[in-house]
């Protein structure tokens, strides 16, 4: 057992003494969820948007041209019905469109409350989410003038409609996304390059010749990668809750029980590739053309799997992050429990015992 | 007087504190073969990078075959031929897509590359191998091909760097016998070995310990100087005195 | 202790024959070298015998262990430094030899005695990353990793290489004093004039075993006289003894050139000095000499 911790020690020593990897290992992660979470969700000047205004009494007309007002939003016409607006959302000429049903002003009047309706185009869920908050904002703002004129509270709902991408993948959708991808990318690539590097350097040799169990070698290389990982998952998770306002509904447990088990997935896997090259190159090119891309591809996080073909649909079930996104967006998004995800957990389950099985199998104890 | 290929003047080069060449001064005459010796972390591989114009001097100064160091670099990279033990050839490229390759860098002619190279495989007996991949030849025949790589576009002064490390005594020797035959044409030979035989079959000799260089003369008068039987024991005197122990 | 029967090895599917048939055996305490060039198929001998590569043909045992079935054991119990420099660089000088301590299940302490001589010489820089160290220290740094547990085999293989002279003969003292604690030594090198300090060596070129003897034995087995030749124009006198007809063989040797003649007859050196200053040559200088190890070997080779 000594023997083990030896190794571990010494595995930990290089990845602390290899500043570049380190920095870029966690560097990677905070400036893809960094990125994606706000760049893509600055400010958003003279949007295009377009009424239809089936009220035309005092009330909408207000709210239409403070809409027109504001910086954000570049009125493009009114519309006669909801007809119009499919059409146009259809041609990419608007992004929102806000509908007020007959009556406006005076269910306001009457009832105290009246609802409009707000729809936005989610293709690109970032601007649709920023955009349906200014026309809250606005509409607001409104609701307060009249209440300080009237002393009455009035309610004004916004009724929200997302085209095309209702569930609104966003910065939600992505973290989980990166997620998988860092740990893919951290276990696979470098655990792989790491036994590689043995090899290279001849210290496999070494190692070989000792009375050192084989199998323990390539367990003691997993550790600190499986660590790292771990905190690298850290790190995202407190990123996205408290800098990007993430929910985080679910079991904390749970979510790292799961997590765990794709990291020995993708260790697996990692050793599967170190066990077929001799060069960090090679081993660094299969990791990522093998891995990266089918991960960026084939999770859902960018490119969503419902509207792909047949054939890449099948292809997407055997890349394991696929089934860990799901589980994770259930845990974080849902706050579903395990009775809600055992079926992708077993998947899961499946692909990483049949990974290790392959590459302990396929493990050389000599050279060549 | 002999013509001078290689004059330096306090060639001085330094890597923060560290003097990894120490003012050296010399001077290599037009066709000699010069072996250039030291133990390891002596500063024999910075000092001939500098001489090849691959890296640029602290201080002091160079001509190699007429040309400053320091403003005509590419001028003496057309003059120079290289050859190191560790890379020379492509070990995936056949034996005759090499020397069609590196004529080419050379700026050959077409027909002067067809030439040579004919010549070449002539030379070596190379005729049954030339399609063959340089990487399943043996190591001495991959030396002797590099060589004469190093060698075609004729130039004034050819860098070898242990050339003949790990070779067998034959072939090291057919080795030996390109390097005349090519010193007999006026190609200047500047050589690094281990094997102190081969120094013996240097014109002249010069020593580096510690970044300096310690001695150059003949290797009679050297073994005359320091009272030795052969040259392994100048080498061992000199070398022996080393207080650098980091590479 | 190390035996070999008609071991084999090929690569790329049987194309490339790097080791032919060869069969030697090295006795217990023994200092044994196997002197040839690169791709002589010394590295691949060593890899077999450290049960890294399987034989494709005959038997090979370490200890009395075959490499093949008895590979667990003889991990235990040998000590192999690859050719290549083969520790971690960026590790220090102590964290190495712990780890590879560690890793044969022993502490430093417990065999310092074995490596104390050698360690003491690198002790200074116990801090310094081995990425640092220069060549010489690095391959003392090696020794000691491949000798903390105490091994009864040692393989070194091509420990000198790259190596400048001076290390080199600390190096050999060394083993020298690893061989009188009783260590059987396999070691192997492409410099010829390191074979006089072994005790037995194997000649070995392209993948066969050219003569097995002691040194001494191996020289006195050179078939016929040797002497070396000088004169002031060396290369011009390489060429003309090539053209003599009672020159057997010629080649160039450090200051002087080494021959040997067709016929042994008494009035051989004269005949030729005559020739010689008949070609032009001036001082000429002639001796009988005994042959070195590299003799013999350009010798075996051109059979």
């Amino acid at each position: 057992m000594k023997q083990f911790f030896t190794f571990v020690k010494k595995e930990f020593y290089h990845v602390f003494r290899d500043r570049k990897t380190l920095l870029m290992l966690f560097g990677l992660p905070i400036a893809q969820i960094m990125l994606f979470g706000f760049a893509l969700t600055n400010e958003i000047k003279d949007s295009k948007i377009m009424v239809v205004d089936y009220a035309n009494d005092s009330a909408s007309k207000e709210i239409i041209q403070k809409l027109a007002a504001s910086d954000q939003f570049e009125l493009q016409k009114s519309l006669m019905s909801h007809r119009e607006i499919e059409a146009a959302f259809k041609q990419g000429i608007v992004n929102l469109a806000v509908v007020f049903p007959a009556n406006f002003n005076s269910d306001l009047l009457s009832q105290n409350s009246a609802q409009i309706q707000v729809i936005a185009d989610a293709s690109d869920p970032n601007k649709a989410n920023s955009l349906t908050n200014y026309v809250n904002n606005i509409v607001r703002d409104y609701q307060q003038e009249r209440v300080n004129e009237s002393q009455l509270p009035y309610q004004i709902q916004a009724e929200i409609r997302m085209l095309y991408n209702p569930e609104l993948k966003g910065a939600t959708n992505f973290v989980p996304g990166v997620m998988a991808l860092v740990l893919v990318l951290v276990c696979v690539l470098m655990t792989s390059i790491s036994i590689v590097r043995e090899k290279e350097n001849g210290t496999m040799e070494i190692l070989l010749v000792s009375p050192f169990n084989p199998f323990l070698v390539i367990i003691s290389k997993a550790v600190p990668y499986f660590v790292l990982s771990l905190i690298n998952l850290t790190v995202i998770l407190l990123l996205s809750i408290f800098l990007m306002e993430m929910p985080f509904e679910g079991s904390l447990l749970l979510f790292y029980a799961e997590s765990s088990l794709l990291i020995i997935a993708a260790l697996s896997l990692g050793l599967l590739i170190s066990n077929s090259t001799d060069s960090q190159q090679t081993a660094m090119l299969l990791a990522l053309m093998g891995m990266m891309i089918p991960t960026m591809l084939f999770t859902g996080f960018m490119f969503p799997i419902e509207n792909m073909p047949v054939p890449l649909r099948i292809i997407s079930n055997v890349v394991p992050s696929k089934w860990y996104y799901i589980i994770v967006k259930s845990i974080m998004i849902k706050g579903l429990g395990f009775s809600a995800i055992w079926k992708e957990t077993l998947v899961l389950v499946g692909m990483t015992a049949f990974f290790l099985f392959v590459s302990f199998k396929k493990f050389k104890i000599r050279l060549a | 007087m002999k013509n001078v290929v290689i004059k330096t003047d306090k060639l001085t080069k330094k890597f923060g504190d560290f003097i990894a060449t120490d003012a050296i001064t010399f001077e290599v005459y037009e066709g000699e073969i010069f072996g250039f010796l030291g133990a390891n972390g002596a500063g024999k591989t910075t000092a001939m990078r500098m001489l090849c114009g691959l890296s640029i001097p602290t201080s002091g100064g160079a001509t190699i075959a007429g040309f400053d160091i320091y403003k005509e670099a590419e001028k003496i990279k057309a003059n120079i031929g290289y050859m190191s033990q560790k890379f020379s050839l492509y070990e995936d490229l056949t034996v005759i897509e090499n020397i069609r390759f590196f004529g080419g860098v050379y700026g050959l002619s077409d027909k002067e590359i067809k030439e040579k190279s004919d010549d070449l495989i002539d030379l070596l007996g190379l005729k049954e191998e030339s399609k063959k991949l340089v990487g399943s030849l043996p190591l001495g025949w991959k030396q002797k091909l590099a060589f004469s790589v190093a060698i075609i576009h004729d130039p004034k002064i050819v860098f070898l760097d242990e050339p003949t490390g790990g070779v067998d005594p034959v072939t090291r020797r057919q080795f030996w016998d390109l390097i005349y035959e090519a010193s007999n044409r006026g190609i200047t030979i500047f050589v690094t070995t281990h094997y102190m035989d081969e120094a013996e079959y240097c014109n002249r000799i010069s020593m580096m310990v510690d970044g300096e260089m310690k001695a150059l003369d003949t290797p009679t008068n050297l073994k005359k100087t320091y009272n030795a039987a052969s040259m392994d024991e100048v080498f061992f005197e000199l070398a022996r005195g080393a207080k650098r122990q980091a590479d | 202790m190390v035996t070999l029967q008609n071991i084999s090895k090929t690569y790329n599917k049987g194309a490339i024959k790097a080791v032919d048939q060869v069969s030697f055996k090295v006795k217990k305490g023994e200092l044994f070298g196997l002197i040839g060039p690169d791709g002589a198929g010394k590295t691949s001998i060593f890899r077999m015998l450290t049960t890294l590569l399987i034989p494709d043909g005959g038997v090979a045992s370490v200890n009395g262990l075959d490499v093949v079935t008895g590979y667990k054991e003889i991990r235990k119990q040998v000590g192999y430094m690859p050719g290549k420099f083969s520790l971690y660089q960026d590790l220090t000088v102590e964290e190495n030899l712990n780890f590879f301590a560690t890793l044969f299940n022993t502490t430093v302490q417990e065999n310092y005695d074995l490596i104390k001589e050698i360690y003491v010489q690198i002790e200074p820089f116990k801090t310094r990353r081995a990425g640092k160290l220069s060549g010489g220290m690095k391959q003392k740094l090696a020794l000691c990793c491949a000798l903390i547990h105490r091994p009864t085999v040692l393989f070194l293989d091509e420990p000198t290489t790259g190596v400048d002279t001076v290390s080199r003969k600390e190096f050999w003292d060394m083993l020298k004093r690893l061989k009188d604690q009783g260590i059987t030594i396999l070691v192997s090198t492409p410099y010829m004039d390191e074979a006089t300090l072994c005790e037995r060596i194997a000649l070995i070129q392209g993948g066969k075993i050219m003569s097995i003897d002691t040194p001494e034995a191996i020289i006195k087995s050179y078939p016929s006289p040797l002497f070396a030749v000088k004169s002031s124009k060396m290369s011009v006198l390489l060429e003309d003894l090539r053209k003599q007809d009672q020159v057997k063989s010629s080649f160039a040797f450090g200051e002087f050139h080494h021959l040997t003649f067709k016929e042994n007859l008494p009035e051989n050196q004269q005949s030729l000095l005559n020739d010689l200053e008949k070609l032009g040559h001036t001082c000429l200088e002639m001796k009988e000499i005994t042959p070195t190890i590299e003799d013999c070997f350009i010798q075996l080779m051109s059979h």
